[in-house]
């Protein structure tokens, strides 16, 4: 049983135009087993809250906590998070030029576990997360996100997930990009690590679309760098009605 | 032989050609100001396969099949008494690549060694440059016709070397030419790889990997010269660079004559800068005398390490050394994975990690 508690969360990003505050305290917390739907407008602070969560340096916090099971997230350096049980799905997953799939997810199964996978169990472990993703083998040979369409970074992104065995993940806009085969295939990917393990899940998304694949137990609506709304599955469909004009008025 | 007397002259640093070179670190090599001894230094590390042979046979014997204007190479021309050559027969197919040692004396010195491809030939020939040493050296490499010669110059110095040095290939018709200059050690390292085409048909693909370290000087001179018609060339220089003072020079000249028509070319040089305090300077240059031409081209970029990649790959575990790692050897790979040799290819990723080992040290 894992607990992600982020408390009062005051983030500012630096500009040439100096500091812009865009997390103005955010409370949220989850447990494993959990999903927590976070919907807001684009320019909310959405993407903030995942990639200050992670350690992205350009992010600077200014007040708050984030802990796992009570260790302080933000003393650790970025790798420490991951080992931690923190992963972070991108919405724009970075090209890294001449390193192949294969010798990225050894490299990083390597680092979390703490020692290299045993090559035999290994290529199978692989060979299954790719075909239950419906990734072909081939894939591993090529660089990492280096000519992927967008629904091929997403599944790559959901392959890590399956073989880090994170204990909460942040999907951030993992929707976005996607048809509607690749959002069932990606959907059901992480109902399957859910269903594996004890995952919490932090789902960041603008649309409702993807909550009918992954049913989330928590809703919270975010604007302008703060939670304004929390409810259950029922919220989502009020959003889905009414669309958030009322949060960017208020 | 050209006789301009401005070949012969001391640079003084003013040149185009010597402007970026550090001539106070030459050891004399520049402007003879020291003695400089003409003996032979390199040999085969292991025995030659039948159909290859090494000799050292007199310089006025096999007098220079091209004009060269760099002042060195012409040093060498007037000073050196033997030549170290290299032949390989007519038809012959190598699958395992000739190594070539280079051991330098005590003090600086001059060589000219000539590789001769025979026709249809297919080899890999390795020139490793270990150790100390100050020497100037004129490389020069024929290839007959339809000869297909992979190249490979190790500058793994140790980091008191200096080594200037002149590339020159003449490829005849349909001849593939592969060369692959790798500068990872010394104080300072100029070499300049040169092309010319002399039959239609003919490749040359040019591939380079340096890595400065701080206070080195690597500096690398490419002159590709199209003047028949339907000859086709690559360049591809990759570089890293990290601590104070470390400096690297690209300059990729391309000139197509008049008549080279169907001439296809492209030139790229791609700098990563690791820390602050080191310099790249990037130079290609493209001399257009014909329109009727298949593709010219180059493109040259400097950029810092990207702390995005660093970012994704940290948020998968990776500890920032080892991530940084994967970045360089990504980097580099393109270039590496060329050699198609796997002892050659783990050697150079080697010296590659320990060159950045010692970044931040």
């Amino acid at each position: 049983m894992s607990v992600l508690e982020i408390k009062n969360l005051q983030v500012s990003v630096v500009t040439d135009a100096g500091n812009k505050e865009i997390l103005r305290g955010v409370d949220i917390t989850i447990k494993s087993g959990e999903t927590h739907a976070i919907m807001g407008p684009n320019g909310s602070g959405k993407s903030t809250l995942a990639y200050s969560i992670a350690g992205h340096p350009k992010y600077m916090i200014t007040g708050g906590s984030v802990t796992l099971d009570g260790a302080d997230v933000l003393e650790m350096s970025v790798d420490e998070r991951a080992k931690a049980g923190l992963f972070l799905a991108m919405q724009y997953p970075v090209e890294v030029p001449g390193v192949s799939v294969s010798n990225f997810l050894r490299t990083a199964v390597t680092a979390i576990r703490g020692e290299a996978p045993k090559v035999r169990t290994w290529v199978g472990e692989v060979k299954a997360a790719m075909a239950s993703l419906n990734m072909d083998t081939a894939f591993s040979e090529r660089n990492v996100n280096e000519g992927f369409s967008g629904g091929e970074k997403k599944r790559h992104e959901i392959l890590q997930m399956e073989l880090l065995k994170p204990k909460i993940a942040i999907l951030d806009e993992t929707d976005s990009g996607l048809d509607v085969d690749a959002l069932r295939i990606v959907s059901e990917g992480v109902n399957r690590v859910k269903a594996n393990s004890e995952l919490g899940v932090m789902l960041i998304t603008h649309y409702t679309r993807i909550l009918r694949y992954i049913k989330p137990d928590f809703v919270h609506v975010f604007a302008n760098g703060k939670i304004v709304e929390e409810g259950g599955p029922e919220l989502a469909d009020k959003l889905e009605e009414k669309g958030y004009a009322e949060y960017i008025t208020a | 032989m050209s006789a301009l007397t401005t070949n012969y002259l001391t640079p003084s640093g003013r040149e185009e050609a010597w402007r970026f070179t550090p001539l106070k670190r030459l050891a004399g090599l520049h402007d003879i100001s020291v003695d400089i001894a003409d003996r032979i230094s390199i040999s085969n590390r292991d025995s030659l396969p039948a159909g290859v042979k090494l000799t050292n046979p007199l310089s006025t014997d096999f007098p220079p099949a091209y004009e060269s204007n760099d002042v060195v190479t012409n040093r060498i021309r007037k000073a050196v008494q033997k030549i170290s050559l290299l032949t390989i027969d007519n038809d012959l197919e190598l699958a395992e690549p000739i190594f070539l040692a280079r051991k330098a004396g005590s003090s600086a010195e001059l060589s000219r060694v000539v590789i001769q491809a025979g026709i249809n030939s297919k080899a890999t020939v390795v020139i490793e440059n270990n150790g100390v040493g100050e020497i100037g050296e004129e490389i020069e490499i024929s290839l007959a016709t339809g000869a297909s010669l992979n190249f490979i110059s190790l500058q793994e110095w140790d980091r008191s070397a200096v080594h200037i040095g002149q590339h020159h290939a003449i490829i005849g018709k349909d001849a593939q030419f592969t060369s692959y200059v790798v500068s990872i050690g010394g104080s300072v390292v100029r070499i300049s790889p040169t092309v010319e085409f002399t039959g239609s048909g003919a490749f040359a693909d040019l591939y380079g990997i340096y890595f400065a370290t701080d206070g080195q000087h690597l500096e690398h001179r490419i002159h590709v010269d199209h003047s028949v018609p339907n000859a086709k060339s690559r360049v591809n220089y990759k570089g890293a660079l990290a601590g104070n003072a470390a400096h690297t020079v690209w300059i990729g000249d391309v000139y197509i004559h008049k008549g080279a028509d169907g001439t296809d070319t492209y030139e790229l040089n791609r700098n990563l800068l690791l820390t602050e305090g080191a310099r790249a300077d990037s130079v290609p240059n493209l001399e257009i005398e014909t329109g009727e031409i298949v593709g010219a081209g180059h493109a040259s970029t400097t950029g810092r390490f990207d702390d995005e990649q660093l970012f994704y790959l940290q948020s998968r575990g990776i500890p920032s050394d080892i991530a940084r790692r994967l970045v360089i050897r990504g980097f580099f790979s393109e270039i590496v994975t060329k050699l198609k040799s796997e002892e050659l290819e783990e050697r150079l990723m080697g010296r590659i990690d320990a060159e950045l080992a010692k970044v931040g040290e």
